[in-house]
């Protein structure tokens, strides 16, 4: 399938193509986010810069100091479900162009998706060298009293690999590997394990 | 044993730990690899998780940025080395913390504030085993994400229809497998433990993840448990990172403990593809003399 090339912060439009399956190439700047600061967010905290538009990154980054500057060491994405309960409420308040993060959200996410014109995107989880590899530079960093890992992270992208796993239409590949493994499952417990091991 | 040289040990031990995932998991994913569809989701995903387990090696970076909660247990003869062994444990995290090998993994739930080095109330957690033998260190850095879909069952359980027998215990570990998807990053290993009480229980599951995937399991009935519900929870389509396919779990290592008559928990340990687990033997001065 073909690569597309996207920017962040995306633009409505462009937000509104995407399709779940599509696999894309992110550039520009992404803005990590993840428990600390949706509870905060989502309890009446203002966000210090503007999210419309941009990549919402679920993440918890090893960065450390080097003499004046910031440098990123791993920076694979952290499970999005955590933030189920504020996701929604925080894309109608601030209208980020995509969360990204691994694993899926709720219908309640997927719902704001649709209403808002926003997507989901998915890395693979424990990727951390391999996605450090495109993030350019730390261009700022706010919050940080919630520490090193929790703290908003500015940060610069280049073709950073990242495939539409929920989008604007309401569509959800989760939902659906979700509800066929759920058939499987009833399956198996149908079958008991004394009998099949000894056939 | 040298103050010095154990930290030096210790650094080293947890260092390769966070940065070098374990031969047999690396077959085990090469493996899967070959074996998902051509130009699907799943291959493609287990390739980047390859490639990306190489670069974190090459570079010396943590194969994940939750370089997780630090277990350690430390086997030996019962002097003071232990203490020794235990100082050198905390100082050489607060070191690979500084350096970016492990992140800032520590909170106190009381403040909300991150301790910053790694160190804390309980942290790292070091057990220590008395053994009449050569002194082993074993690390596990276990991830969040993977440590929050571990969970323990007591049978009976009406909700699966599990019974007090090992059917009952392949139906709770399909649960647990169906539950993680979306959560702990596939392909998983568990580690699990049948009988013991609620605390031994899941400390003797992570224990199983220190196994290797190609080992026998002593019991026999637990071996074949093992294969059953490794085939199972392959063919429930979860697939790597829960996006489809045919790679849902590496492994299933099941270890069992006496029970209370009026217990019966099945507890499963949860790893994610990432392993971060090591144990090396150390000789009279500290220093590593074997890998194990």
């Amino acid at each position: 399938m073909a690569l597309r090339q996207i920017s962040s912060p995306l633009s409505p439009e462009t937000a509104r193509s995407l399709k779940t399956g599509d696999r894309v190439l992110v550039s520009g700047r992404i803005v990590t986010a993840r428990d600390q600061v949706h509870k905060y967010l989502a309890s009446g905290g203002k966000s210090p810069i503007d999210l419309s538009g941009t990549i919402l990154y679920h993440c918890g980054p090893v960065v450390i100091r080097e003499d004046s500057s910031w440098r990123v060491i791993a920076a694979g994405p952290t499970t999005s479900m955590r933030e189920e309960p504020y996701e929604a409420g925080l894309i109608r308040t601030y209208h980020p162009g995509a969360i990204m993060g691994k694993g899926g959200m709720g219908q309640n996410t997927l719902k704001a998706l649709k209403e808002e014109g926003c997507v989901y995107l998915h890395l693979t989880g424990g990727a951390a060298s391999y996605i450090a590899r495109s993030i350019e530079s730390v261009e700022e960093v706010h919050l940080l009293e919630f520490g090193q890992p929790e703290a908003m992270w500015v940060l610069k992208v280049s073709n950073l690999p990242a495939l539409v796993t929920m989008d604007s239409f309401g569509n959800s590949l989760h939902a659906d590997v979700e509800s066929n493994s759920l058939q499987i499952l009833k399956e198996l417990l149908k079958t008991p394990f004394h009998r099949k091991s000894h056939s | 044993m040298e103050k010095s040289v154990l930290l030096s040990s210790l650094q080293n031990i947890i260092e390769k730990a966070s940065t070098v995932l374990p031969e047999d998991i690396r077959r085990a994913l090469e493996k899967s690899f070959t074996e998902e569809r051509e130009a699907s989701v799943a291959k493609d995903t287990l390739g980047m998780i390859i490639e990306s387990a190489v670069c974190s090696k090459e570079s010396t970076r943590p194969i994940c940025q939750d370089t997780g909660s630090i277990l350690a247990i430390i086997k030996s003869r019962p002097d003071e080395s232990i203490i020794l062994i235990e100082e050198a444990i905390h100082e050489a995290v607060k070191i690979l913390t500084r350096n970016g090998i492990l992140r800032q993994n520590c909170v106190d739930p009381v403040t909300g504030q991150n301790t910053g080095d790694n160190t804390g109330k309980h942290v790292p957690q070091i057990h220590f085993v008395p053994i009449d033998g050569p002194t082993t260190v074993s690390v596990m850095l276990k991830g969040g994400g993977s440590e929050n879909v571990s969970t323990q069952y007591s049978l009976p359980d009406s909700s699966l229809e599990a019974g007090r027998d090992l059917d009952g215990v392949r139906k709770c570990i399909l649960d647990a497998v169906f539950k993680a998807q979306g959560k702990g990053c596939s392909p998983g290993i568990l580690g699990v433990c049948v009988g013991g009480d609620r605390a031994s229980g899941y400390l003797l599951a992570k224990e199983m993840l220190f196994r290797r995937l190609d080992d026998e399991n002593p019991c026999k009935i637990l071996g074949k448990l093992e294969e059953t519900v490794m085939e199972q929870a392959n063919s429930l389509g979860i697939g790597p990172m829960g996006l489809g396919g045919r790679t849902t779990l590496l492994g299933v290592k099941i270890g069992n403990a006496g029970r209370h008559p009026a217990s019966f928990f099945v507890t499963v340990s949860y790893s994610c593809w990432a392993v971060r687990r090591i144990s090396a033997e150390l000789d009279s001065e500290g220093r590593i003399s074997e890998w194990l």
